[in-house]
């Protein structure tokens, strides 16, 4: 009955721990299913934190703090769309820059605000997303088995992750069953084929990228105003990246991107759990290296070893009309 | 087919294109000038013009992929203002490329309704959709299945989507570029039987072509473009490739030239039973057995894309065989065990490659960088651990005035030379070496007339001089003014060797399409 | 797209990237508006902290030693159509050479060890560089994506071995032990005592030579010796580079490990020079700013010098905004150095139809005045 109870807590662990990564996959599959290279993940990601926890803090509302958040990444987006699809300039370079400027940007403008060493003030309890219980969750409570499954696991959690888990579908359903995400698919495979077939090239993957911004601003603000109570300088701690590894582990597509995540965010979840933990026979356990694990895979994944990750096929290049 | 050249002539009937005066300019180039072109309704059109004319130019400016600098496009007589695709397609044009514009991952039924989706949500448009393509494969006999990913079908049914994807569009004219590149002769015969249905339903084709074959055989009327610019309009029951091909180029094609009598010596290279796969694991070339000798040109014929450009990559050491060996002055150079392109040209094989752009050089390299392509080791160019530019430069002029390569500058982007000019450059690359074996392909594709007889004297030249020569051509006429022997490829097989007396365009034609030799011959008898 | 008149060389390599600095310059500029402060002010300062005392030239120089290092690395990376986005862990791992060498090869002369710490830290560099680059040649990973994934590897290793097991028993904090004084790399003090000269304290050592030295070497690898041609060759044109007996595969794992390596360096001066043993994150971004320094610097060792010492200044001069200006940190390096990615990277062709533009009118009027002058 421990372990049942160690293993619960655990997964609703990781559902916290895994849901700004699913967010920010979500949002890397927007825009690289559409052709744009997306690195700039973390810096949008930490874009977001800090916006949503600045507004948070000054109207006392996380609602008004998740649409600076949102606001914030669309603009980043916009920056990164400008320098890959208008100036067709390098997608990777431009990513990395928007990460090395929001690192700097954030912590620069968060003590010029409120001098506390880059941190923001901490939120009080209405500024924050906060838990919301299920529907006869307390009811349930004490049912053997599905009672801790519903009440401590599926219930319990802020409005952030019940978003995040309901965007994979929807993120599927617009990719697969849409117009839209027809022909966002096809501008990531073949542009030629979405340019003679009398659409913008250029409109489609802005459009991308802004989905793509909208996604990982939810993310951003999860990580302030929801999982922390404040912005703390470089915050996302490598999330957008792993988030990114998640995406390639996933093959840029939404369900296996949630795999993804749930993985990645279970192994972190089991890291922070198993620190200093002596298990017999193998010691301490190596957090570090557990911690590692997800970029291991990933890079095992992309060399080949564990399936095949086929990128969409026009990942990168700028459109430009043949001659 | 001949009633209409009346309609055309009284212009009674509006035509279903009318272009005046099309410009277009990309920098320095003058691509288009002042295109004048009338297509009648309900015929095939042949555009022809050797590559470079601006045949293609004209047709994305026709389809809105390009603005024209001046001019007017007229649709059924109505002036249209076509600045993108989708004006185009609303025209009532569709155009089939020549690098087809499909995505591969999707299904033909995603890819015909990509642009014309009838609804945000996709099931509303799908079903409808769905009728509406088996309608049209059953009316143009075009069978292929909806659900089918494009990227698994074979080159000639994804032509075939394209087609599907311009007709579900409700185009009445149809561009084609270029349409049987990629082609097997088969699923050509296939295409031009479509086309003709396509017409009997009163739909109007234009074909963009090189080949003056085809224009003889399936279309109405033809017109020809040449540097630029509209030079002749022909009802095609009027013309014959031969006046064809002199408006082309201009002038009377030189079509033998001058040389003597080869005198092979010894065997240098030996191919025996070689096969060589592409990446893909499909088998390009099959059990490919023949001989060059010093003193020879031989040539390999065929349709481009039967072989000949693995075999050449092969004997060059960049692909490797699958089967069978290659012997060098019967030393063993199979390719692909432990002997690559750098070993070969160590053992004297130099190779002048089909893609100038994409393998033999690199063209943001300046031309003296690109003088020493894969003799980079040379010790002439070396001193000690470092290269020896002075002498690079020195070598790379001598270069530029042997084969009056224009601009002689060697520290010129090599981007920045003309197509003939390039060709040259690697031409001296590759012969200043002086090698045993020169493997040279396409060795005219994009040069300019003037170089094009430079090059031919110097390939010859090459053979006086006592060295083996192996030439791979889809130009027929390049392969029968220079080669002593000729061998056709047809799907990976070397189909059959005819001597340079024998050969004449109706006999490799058969053989091209995979006839038998002899077969070939005897029907060349009895015509 | 290409114009009647071909721009010169000094607008591409010249005036172009200047421009493009200016711009980013100008928008730090703005930022520093935006806080409420004067732009003038934050440069005084800026200046002042990077050449305004006798320690500040030699602390500025110490940055640029590692700069130079990190941006060679993504330049002989780049030469051969590479993002090597990993110089930072590269670098890391690079520093268990070094530290492992001069803590457990502790009997070897100091000679010797000059020697072997940095063969130690290139190996390891290289070793680290070798298996992205190996999967990107062999099995098509791509490199951008493995090399970022290797820099968190790289980290979580290091913080493990630091923690576990290069911690000296007893000590608390995540490093190793110290080297031993006669086996580090002597300071701009001890040096310029050699000459006779007095010199100012800072951890300007011998390495920001090896800096030098490593420049004047890339330069000539890559644009004067067969085995750069190659590089060179594979990294434009995979496609002619087969065509001409160079095999891509090779010199990709070739041009990785050499990048490596260099990366590597940067733990010459950190572990070897200033810090004297191995801290955690000593890496403390610089191979991400190798990135801006070889993108500015036109991926040319003259140039990446260049804008390693202009980086060099901002971060010494960035340390010292922290004290004079409350309101400013100098995480406004930080800023400046995305910005300056951004614009010379990533939007490095928005001036270009712009001046090129200018200049054709500019040429044209001067031909057109020419020749009106010749004609009257």
């Amino acid at each position: 009955m421990e372990i049942f109870q160690i293993g619960v807590l655990l997964l609703d662990a990781t559902l916290r721990t895994s849901t700004p990564l699913i967010l920010a996959a979500l949002a890397g599959i927007f825009s690289e299913r559409s052709g744009t290279i997306n690195l700039a993940l973390e810096g949008m990601m930490l874009g977001g934190a800090f916006s949503a926890a600045t507004i948070a803090f000054y109207t006392g509302n996380p609602w008004i703090g998740l649409l600076a958040a949102i606001a914030t990444t669309i603009g980043l987006s916009l920056i990164h769309g400008f320098a890959c699809i208008t100036q067709r300039g390098n997608q990777v370079v431009s990513g990395m820059a928007i990460n090395i400027l929001m690192s700097g940007l954030t912590a620069l403008v968060g003590i010029a605000l409120f001098a506390q060493g880059g941190k923001t003030p901490a939120l009080d309890k209405a500024s924050r997303f906060q838990p919301i219980t299920l529907p006869g969750a307390e009811a349930v409570r004490d049912v053997p088995i599905l009672g801790p499954i519903y009440f401590e696991l599926l219930s319990g959690h802020n409005v952030l992750v019940y978003i995040a888990f309901f965007a994979v579908p929807a993120a599927w359903w617009v990719m697969y069953r849409t117009r839209f995400g027809l022909r966002l698919r096809a501008v990531g495979e073949n542009p030629g084929a979405v340019d003679t077939a009398g659409i913008s090239v250029v409109l489609m993957r802005y459009r991308a990228v802004v989905c793509s911004g909208v996604l990982v601003g939810m993310s951003g603000a999860y990580l302030s105003t929801a999982q922390g109570a404040s912005f703390l300088q470089d915050m996302t701690a490598g999330k957008g990246y792993i988030a990114l590894a998640a995406m390639v582990f996933g093959k840029w597509r939404p369900f296996p991107a949630l795999f993804a995540c749930l993985l990645f965010g279970f192994l972190d979840a089991a890291a922070t759990r198993l620190q200093g933990v002596i298990l017999p026979g193998i010691g301490e356990v190596p957090v570090q290296l557990v911690q590692a694990l997800p970029y291991v895979l990933t890079v095992i994944l992309l060399a080949g070893f564990i399936g095949r990750a086929t990128p969409p096929k026009a990942l990168g290049r700028a459109y430009v009309k043949e001659r | 087919m001949h009633q209409m050249h009346g309609t055309g002539e009284t212009g009674a009937v509006q035509p279903a294109i009318e272009l005046r005066g099309i410009d277009k300019r990309f920098g320095a180039v003058h691509a288009n000038k002042e295109i004048d072109l009338k297509v009648d309704k309900g015929t095939i059109h042949g555009i022809v013009g050797e590559n470079g004319a601006g045949k293609s130019t004209l047709m994305s400016i026709l389809y809105g992929f390009y603005q024209a600098d001046g001019g007017t496009i007229h649709v059924d007589g109505k002036l249209c203002d076509i600045k993108g695709s989708e004006d185009a397609i609303a025209a009532g044009i569709g155009m089939v490329h020549q690098h087809f514009m499909l995505v591969e991952t999707f299904s033909v039924l995603e890819n015909v309704i990509l642009g014309v989706e009838g609804g945000a949500v996709l099931r509303d448009g799908v079903d409808k959709a769905r009728v509406e393509l088996e309608r049209l494969e059953r009316e143009y006999s075009l069978d292929i299945d909806p659900d089918a990913i494009v990227g698994d079908l074979s080159v000639g049914l994804q032509q075939r989507v394209e087609i599907l994807k311009a007709l579900y569009r409700g185009a009445e004219i149809l561009i084609l570029d270029e349409p049987t590149g990629v082609l097997t002769p088969q699923e050509a015969d296939h295409l031009f039987r479509i086309l003709a249905t396509l017409k009997e339903q009163g739909k109007t084709v234009v074909l963009i072509t090189h080949k003056l074959r085809e224009i003889m055989a399936a279309t109405d009327n033809v017109s020809v473009m040449r540097q630029g610019a509209m030079v002749a309009d022909r009802k095609t029951a009027q013309t014959s490739p031969e006046e064809l091909s002199e408006l082309m180029v201009g002038r009377r094609v030189l079509l033998r030239l001058e040389k003597g009598e080869a005198n092979p010596a010894a065997t240098v290279l030996h191919v025996n039973n070689l096969c060589v796969d592409n990446a893909q694991g499909v088998r390009k070339v099959k059990n490919a057995s023949f001989t060059v000798r010093a003193g020879e040109i031989v040539g390999i014929a065929g349709v481009s894309g039967n072989g000949q450009s693995e075999l050449l990559e092969a004997l060059g050491g960049i692909r490797s065989a699958s089967e069978g060996s290659v012997l060098l002055n019967d030393q063993d150079v199979t390719p692909g065990k432990g002997v690559d392109a750098a070993e070969l040209r160590k053992r004297g094989v130099a190779h002048v490659p089909e893609d100038r752009h994409r393998m033999a050089m690199v063209t943001g390299f300046t031309a003296k960088e690109a003088a020493i392509l894969g003799y980079e080791d040379d010790p002439a160019y070396n001193k000690g651990i470092l290269l020896d530019w002075n002498a690079i430069s020195k070598a790379t002029a001598n270069m530029m005035s042997e084969f009056d390569v224009r601009p002689d500058d060697p520290d010129l982007k090599a981007a920045n030379f003309s197509g003939g000019n390039q060709q040259k450059l690697v031409l001296a690359r590759e012969i200043m070496r002086d090698p045993e074996l020169l493997l040279v392909g396409q060795p005219t594709r994009g040069v300019d007339i003037g170089a094009i007889e430079f090059i031919h004297k110097r390939i010859v030249a090459m053979r006086d001089a006592g060295k083996a020569v192996l030439l791979v051509s889809v130009e027929l006429d390049e392969i029968m003014s220079l080669a002593d022997r000729i061998l056709v490829m047809c799907d990976g097989v070397i189909i059959g060797e005819v001597s340079a007396a024998e050969a004449n365009e109706r006999i490799l034609g058969l053989m091209m399409a995979g006839v038998d030799p002899n077969q070939a011959k005897a029907a060349e008898g009895q015509a | 797209m290409s114009n009647v008149v071909q721009l010169p060389r000094w607008i591409d390599v010249g005036l172009l990237p200047i421009l493009n600095l200016v711009l980013a310059l100008a928008v730090s500029g703005l930022v520093v508006l935006a806080i409420g402060e004067n732009p003038i002010e934050v440069v005084e300062v800026l200046l002042y902290g990077a050449f305004g005392y006798d320690e500040a030239w030699g602390y500025t120089l110490y940055y640029t030693t590692n700069f130079v290092f990190t941006g060679l690395a993504f330049a002989v990376a780049f030469q051969c159509g590479l993002f090597n986005i990993g110089a930072e862990g590269q670098a890391y791992i690079g520093g268990l050479g070094v530290a492992l060498s001069a803590l457990y090869l502790d009997f070897l002369p100091f000679p010797v060890m000059l020697i072997v710490s940095a063969i130690a830290a290139a190996a390891f560099g290289a070793g680290w560089a070798y298996i992205p680059a190996y999967l990107q040649a062999r099995r098509g990973s791509h490199i951008v994506i493995t090399t970022i994934m290797f820099n968190f590897i790289a980290s979580s290793v290091m913080v493990y071995l630091l923690v576990n097991v290069l911690r000296p028993e007893g000590s608390m904090s995540p490093e190793s032990a110290r080297i031993a004084e006669h086996l580090t790399l002597p300071n701009i003090v001890s040096l310029a005592s050699w000459f006779g000269i007095e010199a100012a304290n800072s951890p300007l050592n011998l390495s920001f030579v090896y800096a030098i030295i490593a420049s004047v070497l890339v330069w000539l690898l890559i644009w004067h010796t067969r085995w750069g041609y190659s590089i060179r060759t594979a990294g434009a044109n995979s496609v002619a580079a087969t065509y001409a007996g160079i095999e891509p595969g090779r010199h990709i794992i070739m041009a990785m490990m050499i990048s490596g390596a260099l990366a590597s360096f940067v733990a010459l001066n950190e572990v070897m020079g200033a810090q004297q043993r191995l801290l955690i994150d000593f890496t403390a971004g610089y191979g991400f700013v190798g990135i801006a320094v070889a993108l500015m610097g036109r991926n040319h060792p003259f140039g990446i010098f260049l804008a390693s010492l202009l980086f060099g200044m901002l971060y010494q001069g960035g340390a010292e905004l922290g004290f004079e200006i409350p309101t400013i940190s100098n995480d406004m390096v930080v800023v400046i150095q995305g910005l300056v990615i951004l614009f010379t990277g990533a939007m490095g062709n928005m001036l270009r139809p712009g001046v090129g533009g200018i200049y054709q009118k500019l040429y044209v009027a001067w031909i057109n005045r020419r020749n009106s002058r010749e004609s009257a």
